[in-house]
C-alpha cells in the first residue's frame, strides 16, 4: 500500500514538474471559453431576439429555449475531452520517448503498481481538468447567456449534475489517453491519433452511422457518444435534427462504456509494452 | 554504513529472436572490491546488467544481489544503485526534480536529493533543466541517481563515457572510495584502459560469452616479461647485452629484452659502464591479452558462422 501511495506522490511529480501540464490546461480553458462564449451569444441572441436568426446561417440548427445553458456547459467535455486525453498519452509515451521508464523501475521494480499508480493520477488530474474547462464553459456561457436575459440555470439541480458528470467524464478521459499512450509508445503515432480519432474520425462516424438503425446501435458505443451520454447533453445530440437525433445510452451506462475502453487500452498497453523489456 | 552485497548470476542467457546476445552467464561480484565488467561494443554487457537490475526478462538463468532479484528487494534503491548508459531524463525538468521524483517514488529522506547533487559537484546546477547539461554533466545526474539511496552496491554502465578528463579523475577515485567503504561496485567498460587503474577483478565477456574472470593481475602475462633499457650511448648498452647473451630488440624508446629481469639489465649495464637512462619493466600486456581474448572469441564467432553459411 505504501508503495502505491508513493507511486501515485511520484506521478504526481513527474506531472507538475514540467509545464506540459498548465500549457494544456492554458489552450483548454482559452479554446472552451471562447467557444462556449461565442456560440452562446449566437443561441442567446437568436433566442431573445437579439439577433435575427435570418441573419444567423444557422441552418435550422438553433436548439430549443431552455436546452442553450446545458448545451454549452457540456462543451467542456464534448469539445474539451481531446486534452485530458493527450495529457495522459503525452504522460504514458513520454516515458518511452525519455527513457525514464529505467529509473522509474528502478525505483520502484513492480510495475503494474507504478501504471496504477498513473492512471489513478491522471484521473485526477483529468478530473482537475474537468474543473478548468467547466470553469470556461460555465464561467463564461452563463455569464454571456445571462447578459442577453436568459436564465443561466445555474441554480438548477440537473446543471450541477451536467458538472460532476463533466469532471467523472474529464477523468476517464485521461485513463484513455494513458491507456492509448502504453498501446502506441511513439508520442508522435499517440498524438496523431488522439487528434484525427477525436477531431474527425469520431465526429464522423457518429454521423455516419447515426444514417442507419443498426450501425446506429453500434455507434452509441463509441468512446465520444458514450461521454456525450455520461455527461447529459453535447453539440452534437442538440444540433441533430429530432428525426435523426442519436441513440443515446444512460447516463451511467456511458460511464461504465467510457471506464471500459480506459481500462481495456490500460491492460492492453501493460502487456503491449509496459512489461516488455527496458532495453 | 551501507554494506555491500554478493552479486550472483548464474547461467543466465537473453536471445532476441534469433540472436542470442547473453549466453549462459555465470559469475560472482565480490562487496569491498571494483569489478570491471568488459567487453567489446554489443558483447552484451549492458544487456546483462539491465537483466541484473530486473529490466529485461532472461531467457534462462538468474541474477540476484545477496540472493534476492532485483524486483523483490524491499528497497531497491537504498539496495543497488545503477547509472546505465542510456541518459533517462525529461529534458524539461531541472536535476533536482527528476531526482525528487524517485527520492519519492523509493521513499527516501527530502534531504538526499540536495545531498547527492552536493556530492556529485551539481549543486550550483540542481535547478537548471537538464536539457542543456553537457553529456558530462548528465553522467555526474546519472551518478546522483545511483547514490540517492545511499546503496551498498553500485552497477554503472559505462560511467566514464563521455567525462572530460577531470571527471574521469574524479570518478577513478569515486570507484576506489565507493569500494574501501565495502560496497560492490560493478562498472562496465568497453575498453580497459579506462578502469584499468581502478579495478580490483575483471570480468570479460565477448559475443554475449565469458571469456576470462579473474583479478586484475590474471590478464598479467607473465611468460614473456619485457624489460625496456636505454642508454645515452645505446650502441655500447647493445654490445653490452649481446656480450652477456640476452636476447633483445630495438624498439622506439630503447631496448627490449624480453624473458629479462631488470636488476640483471641494470647489473649487465653497471658492469659494462654504460650509463642507463631508461630501466623498467614494460607496462605489462594488459590491453593486448584483453584485445587477445576479446578477439579469438571474435573469430571463433566469425568461423563458426562461415561454416554455418553454405
Amino acid at each position: 500500500m505504501t508503495t502505491l501511495l508513493r507511486s501515485i506522490a511520484a506521478e504526481f511529480a513527474k506531472i507538475l514538474t514540467t509545464r506540459m501540464w498548465w500549457i494544456l490546461a492554458f489552450v483548454l480553458f482559452g479554446y472552451i471559453g471562447m467557444l462556449a462564449g461565442g456560440l452562446a451569444a449566437l443561441f442567446a441572441g437568436i433566442q431573445s431576439g437579439a439577433i435575427d436568426p435570418s441573419a444567423a446561417a444557422t441552418g435550422g440548427m438553433t436548439p430549443p429555449l431552455g436546452s442553450i445553458p446545458p448545451l454549452i456547459y457540456s462543451f467542456a467535455s464534448s469539445v474539451g475531452y481531446v486534452f485530458p486525453v493527450l495529457l495522459g498519452a503525452l504522460a504514458a509515451t513520454g516515458e518511452f520517448r525519455h527513457q525514464t521508464l529505467t529509473p522509474t523501475f528502478l525505483a520502484t521494480p513492480r510495475r503494474a503498481g507504478v501504471l496504477g499508480a498513473k492512471t489513478l493520477t491522471l484521473f485526477v488530474v483529468g478530473a482537475v481538468f474537468g474543473a478548468i474547462a467547466l470553469l470556461a464553459s460555465v464561467g463564461i456561457g452563463a455569464l454571456v447567456i445571462n447578459a442577453f436575459g436568459i436564465d443561466p440555470l445555474l441554480g438548477d439541480s440537473e446543471t450541477w449534475t451536467l458538472i460532476s458528470r463533466t469532471i467523472l467524464a474529464m477523468g476517464l478521459w485521461a485513463i484513455v489517453g494513458v491507456g492509448l499512450g502504453t498501446l502506441v509508445p511513439s508520442q508522435v503515432a499517440s498524438i496523431v491519433i488522439v487528434l484525427a480519432f477525436t477531431q474527425f474520425v469520431e465526429p464522423l462516424l457518429r454521423l455516419a452511422a447515426s444514417l442507419i438503425d443498426w450501425t446506429a446501435q453500434i455507434a452509441q458505443f463509441l468512446p465520444g457518444a458514450a461521454s456525450d451520454a455520461l455527461v447529459g447533453a453535447s453539440i452534437f445530440s442538440a444540433t441533430t435534427p429530432p428525426a435523426l437525433a442519436p441513440l443515446a445510452l444512460e447516463w451511467w451506462q456511458g460511464g461504465i462504456v467510457l471506464l471500459a475502453y480506459a481500462i481495456a487500452a490500460t491492460v492492453a498497453g501493460y502487456f503491449s509494452s509496459w512489461k516488455r523489456d527496458v532495453t | 554504513m551501507p554494506v555491500g552485497a554478493l552479486i550472483e548470476f548464474s547461467n543466465i542467457s537473453k536471445t532476441f529472436g534469433p540472436v542470442k546476445a547473453v549466453n549462459d552467464l555465470s559469475f560472482t561480484v565480490q562487496p569491498g572490491r571494483v569489478t570491471g565488467f568488459l567487453g567489446p561494443n554489443g558483447a552484451g554487457k549492458t544487456t546483462t546488467l539491465r537483466m541484473l537490475l530486473g529490466l529485461i526478462k532472461p531467457t534462462h538463468g538468474t541474477a540476484t544481489f545477496g540472493g534476492v532479484p532485483y524486483r523483490d528487494l524491499p528497497q531497491p534503491l537504498a539496495t543497488v544503485g545503477a547509472a546505465l548508459e542510456a541518459a533517462s531524463f525529461h529534458p524539461g525538468r531541472s536535476a533536482r526534480n527528476h531526482l525528487g521524483i524517485y527520492q519519492v517514488a523509493a521513499g527516501l529522506p527530502r534531504e538526499r536529493v540536495a545531498s547527492v547533487l552536493e556530492k556529485v559537484g551539481l549543486a550550483e546546477f540542481a535547478d537548471r533543466r537538464v536539457g542543456g547539461f553537457s553529456l558530462g554533466m548528465r553522467q555526474r545526474l546519472g551518478l546522483a541517481f545511483t547514490l540517492l539511496g545511499d546503496p551498498g552496491v553500485l552497477v554503472l554502465d559505462e560511467p566514464i563515457n563521455g567525462l572530460d578528463p577531470e571527471g574521469i579523475k574524479w570518478i577513478r577515485g569515486f570507484l576506489r572510495d565507493m569500494a574501501a567503504e565495502g560496497r560492490t561496485v560493478l562498472v562496465s567498460s568497453h575498453l580497459l584502459s579506462e578502469v584499468q587503474q581502478s579495478v580490483d577483478d575483471v570480468i570479460i565477456i565477448a559475443n554475449g560469452s565469458l571469456v576470462h574472470r579473474g583479478p586484475l593481475s590474471s590478464l598479467d602475462s607473465h611468460e614473456t616479461p619485457i624489460v625496456v633499457v636505454d642508454s645515452p650511448d645505446r650502441a655500447a648498452l647493445a654490445a653490452a647485452l649481446t656480450a652477456a647473451g640476452v636476447r633483445f630488440q630495438a624498439g622506439r624508446s630503447g631496448l627490449l629484452a624480453a624473458g629479462a629481469d631488470p636488476g640483471l639489465i641494470g647489473h649487465i649495464a653497471f658492469s659494462a659502464g654504460v650509463e642507463v637512462g631508461v630501466l623498467h619493466r614494460q607496462k605489462s600486456g594488459l590491453e593486448d591479452t584483453f584485445l587477445a581474448l576479446v578477439s579469438e572469441s571474435g573469430t571463433r564467432e566469425s568461423e563458426t558462422r562461415g561454416a554455418d553459411t553454405p
